[in-house]
This record gives C-alpha cells, structure tokens and sequence, in this order.
C-alpha cells in the first residue's frame, strides 16, 4: 500500500477539463515535487486531494483510505495539511491565536492548544511574532505563519502550495531550511513550486504536468533533461 | 486586577439591588427591556460578531420563542412557564431549519436570506390563525402583578447569556466561531467543521434569543405577529444593539442595549413629558436615524471606540489570551479592524 | 379557461412594471455591488411626490413622470454621495455595512412620509382608472395597460443608454470589474452615485405608474423592497435582462398565487419563491437560458 496515491485523477469544470488521468504516488518521507506552467493544474490537485470540490474521475488514496466524498476538515484530521497559494491568515487575530485555531485540532483545552502552537511558533522560527495580529505581517511571514498553522496539525503528509513565491533570497533560504526541517521530522511534502532552484534543490521526486496531463515524471535529473518539460516551460525552440 | 473586581463587584451590587431603590414601575419596566436585549443583542453578537454570519431575521427565534411560550399557555392551557422553559428549544430547532436552508449561502446572500425567512415566519403567523390567533394575537394573564421577579428573572436570563457567551467564547468553540468568521475554507483546511460550529453558534444564538421571546410572552402578557416577527424592531434593533454598544465583544451587546433602550425610550416619552407631544411620534424616525449615524460614525461601538483614558489601564493581552475577550468595559483589546 | 388566461394577462402587465422596479434594483446591486433595501422606500416617495402633483396641482401621474423621476433621480445621486459611498472607506467586522445603511434610510423615509401625510390611505383615481377594455373575451385594465406599454418604452430606453452611450458603458464597465474600469478612467465614486440615481429614477418611474392602481400609505415601501430583491434575485443578480424576466415571473406567480390560493398568500408566495431560487439557483433564470 502506497503512502499516498493519486489514481487515474481527473478533473472537469463545466466544458473545461482541468485534470484528465493524473497518477503518482507519494512515498513516506520523501519530498515529492509538482510543477508545471501557469494553469498546468497543480492547485487543483491539492484541491481535491484537500476535497474542497470533487473529483470527476478516479481517486486518491492516502495510507489505503479512499478520499473521495470526504470532507475538508475530516481530510486534516486525517493527517493532512495544506497551505494556499494566496495566504489566508485570520487577520484580526494575533499569530499566536492563528495557531492555536489550527491546534485544536489536535488538543482540546486552551491550555493544551496554546502550548502546541507555542511549540510549533518555536520550530518555525516565528515566536517573534507571536502577538502582531496577522494581518500586519510582510508576506514572508504570512507564508511561514501559513506552514506553522498546517503544522501544528500534526500532519503526516503536509501540501506546500508556492510558499517560496514572493521571497528574496535571504527569506528563500529560511523557507528552505524550515522545509527540510519538516521533512527530518518525518513529514511527507509535496511540494508546487515555480522556483526551480527550490524544487530541483530539495525534492526526491518530480512530477511534472501540462494542461492537465502528466508529461514526465522522476528524480529532479531527469525531469530537468526531459525535452518535453523543456517545451513545456520555454517553448519549443529549447526542446 | 483589584480595580477590575471593584467595578464588576459595584455593578452586580447596583444591578442586584435595583428594584429595591427604585420603585417606579415605569424605570424598573425600562430596566426590563434594557436586560432582554442584552440577552437578544448578545445572543446576536455570538452569530454575526464572532461567528461572522450576519442574520437579519433575528427576530425568527424571539418571535418563535414568544409563540411557543404563548401557544403552550393559549391552545394547551399549560402554565406560561412551561413556555419560558421551551421558547429556547423550539428557536433552537427554528434555527437549525433556518441553518439547514440558510448557511450554504455566504455574505450579503445570506443575509438577504434571513430577511426573507423573518418575513415568511411573520406572514405564517399572521395567516396560521388557528395556531396563533392572527393578527389577533395572543393574550394572557400575567403570572406576577409586580415587575420585581420580572426583573430578578430577566437580570438572571442576562446574567446567564453573557456566562455562556464569554464562556464559550474562551474555549475551543470560541477559537473555531472567530476562524469561521476570518476565513471559512481555511478554516476547513485546518480541521474546522464549518457547518457544525455555524449550526452551534446558531443554537446557542437561538437558543437565547428565544427564551428571551418567550419571556417577553409572559412579561408583557400579549404578543402579535408585527411585534414579535417585527424586522425593524426586533432583527435591526439586535444588530443596532451590539453595533452601537461594540461588535466581537461581551460587554459591548450589554451596553448597547440600555442605550438604545434609553434613547428609545427618551424619544416615545417626548423626552420624559418635557418636550412637545409630537417628538413622540418621531421615536420611529430616531431610531432610523440612529441607524445611518452608527453606521457611518459608531461602527465599532462605544466599546470597540471607547479613547484610551490614561488612568483605564490596558491589561495587556497575556500570551495566548483571547484578545478579543473584554471582560472590562472600556478596554479596546479586540483585534482592530481598519 | 378564460380566468387562466385573465390571471395570465393581469400577472404580465403587473410583471412589466415590477421589471422597471428590478431593474433599478439590479443596477444597484451590479454596479455597488449593495442590496438596496430601500428601493421599495423610494417608490413610495416617487409615488407620494406624484400624489402631492396630482392633488394639489392637478398633474396627471403619467405627466408626474416627469417630476417624480428626475426628482428621485437626484434623491438618489445624495444618498449614495453623502451615506453610502462613505461607507466603502470603512472597514468593521460587519461587511453588510451599506445594507444596514439601507435599512436606515428606508426607515428615515418611511417615518418622514408619515409625519408629512399620516398613515391614512390615499389614492390617486382619475377618470379612467377602471376602465378596460376587452380582447377575445379577456378585460384589459386601462391605466394597467398603459403603464405596462410606458414601462416596455422606458425599459427600451434603459437599455439604449446602457448600450449606447458612454456613460452606460462606463456603468457596465464598473459593473463587469471596477477595478479594471477604474484603470480605464471611469470615475469609479461618479458612476456609483449616478448608478443609485438611475435606479431610483427607474423605480420611482414604477411608483407612478402603480399609483392609479395601489393605495398609498408610508409602510408600502416594504412589500415592494421585498418585491425588488425577489425579482433581482430570481433574475440573476446584476443581469437587467434577467430581472425582466424576473419582474414578469413575480407578476404571473402573484396572479396565479392571488387567484388560485387565495389574497393573503400573496405576499408569500414571492418570498418562498425567493428562498427556493436563493438556495437551488443562485445565478437565477438566467442561469437556465445558459449554455
């Protein structure tokens, strides 16, 4: 039984197919790459795998258990956790109330919630932070503040959507070094990234899709050398 | 700290000891109404300040609280405190249609959802004359001839919902109502039931609301259709009640409600018999007017605006404190808007 | 037979003149982006002004048009200038600001009317305010007819200066995405308070048309306010083409509903209307013409 697989995934909207046939599976402790163009896709995945619409077709597992139909908040209890693309902080509460929120999930009095966001503010490198309301924070730290609030879920498998756009290269290397921290915890990730040099960096797999399909898949060597990848991102001329 | 239990302690002194002192009817009768909408607005603050579902048909569970109450004592014969005792549980399965119906649809569209159910429950009552008399309505005898156990029970209703309310709002359920409101598919995504802490928040929300109905059923011994289902004077004046006394906070509902009580009032009495007749006339056109001068110049409350006095002292927020609990009346610790 | 088709006909003429009211309504909530609860409220004073022309000046309301409409008009353009669009720089907790406001005013109006007129009922007959006319056995309210055909020629218009003129375009354009027309140049602040204008010119437009048919009294606004949004949102929110459709359909439902049920369901068969299509179809009709 595979830790997490997408099986023959497919998504339409309306006339539009999203997603047709995407397959892969996630080993346990490996960080997994996604990427892809602009509107390849990626979120979308993510979407369904956090089942906030359907799938339209096949199915996705994690550790044997069928996803399908399953709600959203049913899906982190499960053990797993996402960031968004476009960060969504709580805005009007502090950071540490973020966390907290998000560590209810685990614990249920107040006092076992703030000592496990505390914990987790620790881990990320954001106990700075702790009292500014969250909607006062640079987009560094919203994105980091959007990785600590997943993670204190305690996920087994968390989803980073582009949390390393926006960065400059100072910020790029704290998000890195926080990344491969989670993984020395036992955390499985996969990852969407636009920034190469983040993905190529850390990953131990890649997936690579295309207007909704699969176009290669394997370490990041040979998703890198792969011409139909090259086409993809910059056209057929470097092909 | 010590300063903040003299207050509180003075405050449940004058409160207790009210109908003692003062033994108009007319005032303890003000004092009445002033503490059944620190119940209704409070109980609407929950659903809308801190949940973030903005309803406008609040007046859905005190009219069903109210008929419940009045029905039970009218058709059943059955003592009109066994109403009191349902008027909570009848709103509360009210709201749980009304948020069955009502929660998959966000921002304005809810809202404009809850009008129009205040508005089908207003016409099922006028026309529904077998159950509820119609535009008759309903008529009973008072249980008490005095206002004083009206008022120990409605400061006791009062006392109970701000409990509950701070209460709840101090746990789990508190942190998931305010994620709900801040974001509600990222709360999803961070194990938040959405639908069943909407579905909590309304119960309890109802369920206050309509007992407070219920009370008014036995207080005022008769209720109609138009007073009872009233959109102006019951949904809007819970939503003015908790913006004008501070929205997202406890204490703000409650001083709302005796202000907008005593400006009300002020303008039915013709400012208490000193000016001319007509201003009478006018509480109507005040209490429009209030509305637009809040919206535009009050939208956080006296208590959300309340200018920080140097000698109030701001207790800083200890980690992990709820900030947007205010416990004090006159801290802005809520999270600021703007 | 005959009552089917009679029901038929009263509900369309009725429809065509709630379409006027919708419309306004829609601009409204298409441009602002607001659901203006006091839409019914500005009717009733249109229709008071048109009252007042009529009593004391002898205007017949079909000429009152011409007052009452450029006079809401500007009614209009102040209240979204000095309450409204001050409310779009403040940001609470309660989003639904500019609908309480609404609420405010609708209030402030109501109140206002009955200081000036009482609650009595008024009512405004003219000569020929019950004749009709008959065509293949159906009768044809008279003043119903003439504002049904007064309603389809202003509601031509509307649509004219929607796809004519510039001013309509830049309204569409806000409408569509206001921040893109605000890059175009479209003075976003100008285009909402003409936009209020216009809808409560159109509504006000409806209220004369209505009044040699309604009894006039300072609480008729809220029937109509919730009239306004059950057509808006049966025709999809922000479609004119739609509330068209939408008004009509209220006016059949409320015919059959008046005829077949029973008078006081009336009210409530627009309501219950209102929550089904709220919850099953939020894009309204027109989502069904859709492809």
């Amino acid at each position: 039984m595979a830790f997490f697989e997408a099986r023959e995934v497919g998504k339409t909207f309306g006339g539009l197919k999203a997603l047709s046939d995407v397959s892969f599976t996630v080993n346990q402790g490996e960080i997994f790459g996604l990427i892809g163009p602009n509107g390849a896709g990626k979120t979308t995945i993510f979407n369904l795998i956090n089942q906030f619409y359907p799938m339209t077709t096949g199915d996705i597992l994690f550790q044997g258990k069928s996803l399908r139909g399953m709600k959203t908040h049913r899906i982190c209890h499960l053990g797993i956790g996402r960031t968004f693309q476009v960060v969504k902080p709580l805005k009007r509460l502090t950071v540490l109330e973020n966390v907290m929120a998000s560590a209810f999930c685990r614990v249920n009095t107040f006092k076992e919630a703030r000592e496990l966001a505390l914990e987790t503010l620790e881990f990320c490198n954001l106990m700075s932070e702790k009292d500014k309301p969250a909607k006062s924070l640079p987009i560094a730290s919203r994105k980091r503040l959007e990785i600590t609030r997943a993670l204190a879920t305690r996920p087994e498998l968390l989803l980073l959507d582009e949390t390393a756009a926006g960065l400059n290269p100072a910020e790029l290397d704290e998000a890195i070094e926080l990344i491969l921290k989670m993984r020395d915890r036992g955390i499985t990730i996969i990852i969407i990234e636009h920034l190469m040099k983040v993905i190529m960096t850390i990953s131990h797999r890649i997936h690579c899709i295309n207007y909704g399909r699969t176009i290669a898949e394997g370490t990041p060597g040979e998703v890198a050398n792969n011409p139909e990848v090259i086409e993809a991102y910059l056209g057929e001329s470097y092909a | 700290m010590k300063r903040n239990q003299i207050i509180n302690a003075v405050l449940a002194l004058v409160f207790l000891l009210f109908p003692l002192a003062v033994t108009s009817d007319y005032y303890r009768h003000l004092a009445i109404l002033a503490l059944m909408w620190v119940v209704i607005g409070g109980s609407w603050n929950l659903l809308a300040g801190y949940t973030g579902q903005i309803s406008f048909g609040h007046a859905i569970f005190f009219g069903t609280g109210a008929y419940a109450a009045g029905i039970l004592a009218d058709k059943l014969g059955l003592s009109a405190w066994w109403g009191l005792a349902l008027g909570g549980p009848a709103a509360v399965l009210m709201g749980l249609v009304i948020g069955f119906i009502c929660f998959r649809l966000r921002g304005p569209y809810f809202a404009l959802a809850t009008i129009a159910a205040g508005e089908i429950c207003r016409l099922i009552a006028v026309n529904w004359e077998s159950m509820t008399n119609g535009m008759v309505g309903i008529l009973l005898i008072q249980s008490f001839r005095s206002k004083v156990p009206y008022y120990y029970l409605a400061l006791a209703l009062a006392g109970a919902s701000l409990l509950v309310f701070s209460l709840v709002m101090k746990s789990k359920w508190g942190f998931y109502f305010v994620s709900i409101r801040e974001d509600q598919d990222a709360a999803e995504s961070l194990g938040i039931n959405a639908s069943l802490y909407k579905n909590l928040s309304l119960a309890i929300s109802a369920f206050f609301t309509g007992t407070a109905g219920a009370f008014y059923m036995n207080y005022m011994a008769f209720i109609d259709p138009e007073v009872v289902f009233s959109l102006p004077y019951i949904s809007i004046m819970a939503i003015l009640v908790a913006i004008i006394g501070g929205v997202a906070t406890i204490w703000g509902p409650a001083v709302g409600a005796f202000i907008m009580v005593g400006i009300q009032e002020t303008f039915r009495s013709a400012i208490f018999g000193l000016a001319p007749k007509w201003v009478s006339q006018s509480h109507a056109l005040v209490f429009g007017l209030i509305v637009i001068f809040v919206i535009l110049y009050l939208a956080n409350g006296v208590v959300g605006d309340w200018p920080k006095i140097k000698r109030l002292l701001v207790r800083s927020p200890k980690t992990g404190d709820a900030t947007w609990l205010s416990l004090k009346r006159g801290k802005s610790e809520r999270p600021s808007e703007g | 037979m005959t009552v089917f088709l009679q029901t038929l006909v009263s509900g369309l003429l009725i429809g065509g003149i709630y379409a006027l009211i919708g419309m306004g309504m829609t601009l409204i909530m298409g441009v602002m982006g607001i659901i203006n609860l006091a839409h019914g409220q500005l009717m009733m004073v249109a229709m008071y002004i048109t009252y007042a022309a009529y009593t004391f000046f002898h205007l017949d309301p079909y000429l009152a048009l011409f007052v009452a409409m450029p006079g809401l008009f500007l009614l209009g353009c102040a209240i979204q200038k000095y309450l409204l669009n001050p409310l779009m720089d403040v940001e609470t907790i309660i989003p639904q600001n500019q609908v309480l406001m609404t609420v405010g005013i609708a209030i402030v109006l109501t109140e206002i009317a009955r200081f000036i007129f009482s609650s009595t009922y008024l009512s405004v007959r003219t000569g020929y305010s019950t004749k009709v006319f008959f065509l293949g056995g159906v009768s044809f309210n008279w003043p119903m007819t003439i504002a049904f055909l007064l309603a389809v020629a202003l509601t031509v218009a509307l649509f004219w200066f929607l796809l004519k003129t510039d001013l309509g375009r830049s309204i569409r354009a806000v409408a569509q995405d206001k921040e893109a027309a605000i890059l175009m140049g479209v003075n976003s602040r100008r285009i909402t308070i003409i936009t209020y204008g216009l809808g409560a010119g159109l509504v006000a437009a409806a209220g004369c048309l209505l009044i040699p048919i309604f009894y006039l009294f300072p609480d008729i606004g809220r029937p109509f306010t919730t009239k306004a949004f059950v057509i808006t949102i049966l025709g999809g929110m922000g479609s004119t083409v739609g509330a068209i459709f939408g008004g009509l359909t209220l006016g059949i439902a409320e015919s059959l509903g008046a005829t077949y049920i029973g008078m006081s369901y009336k009210e409530m068969v627009g309501l219950i209307i209102f929550l089904t299509v709220l919850i099953f179809l939020p894009g309204g009709l027109k989502r069904l013409t859709k492809v």
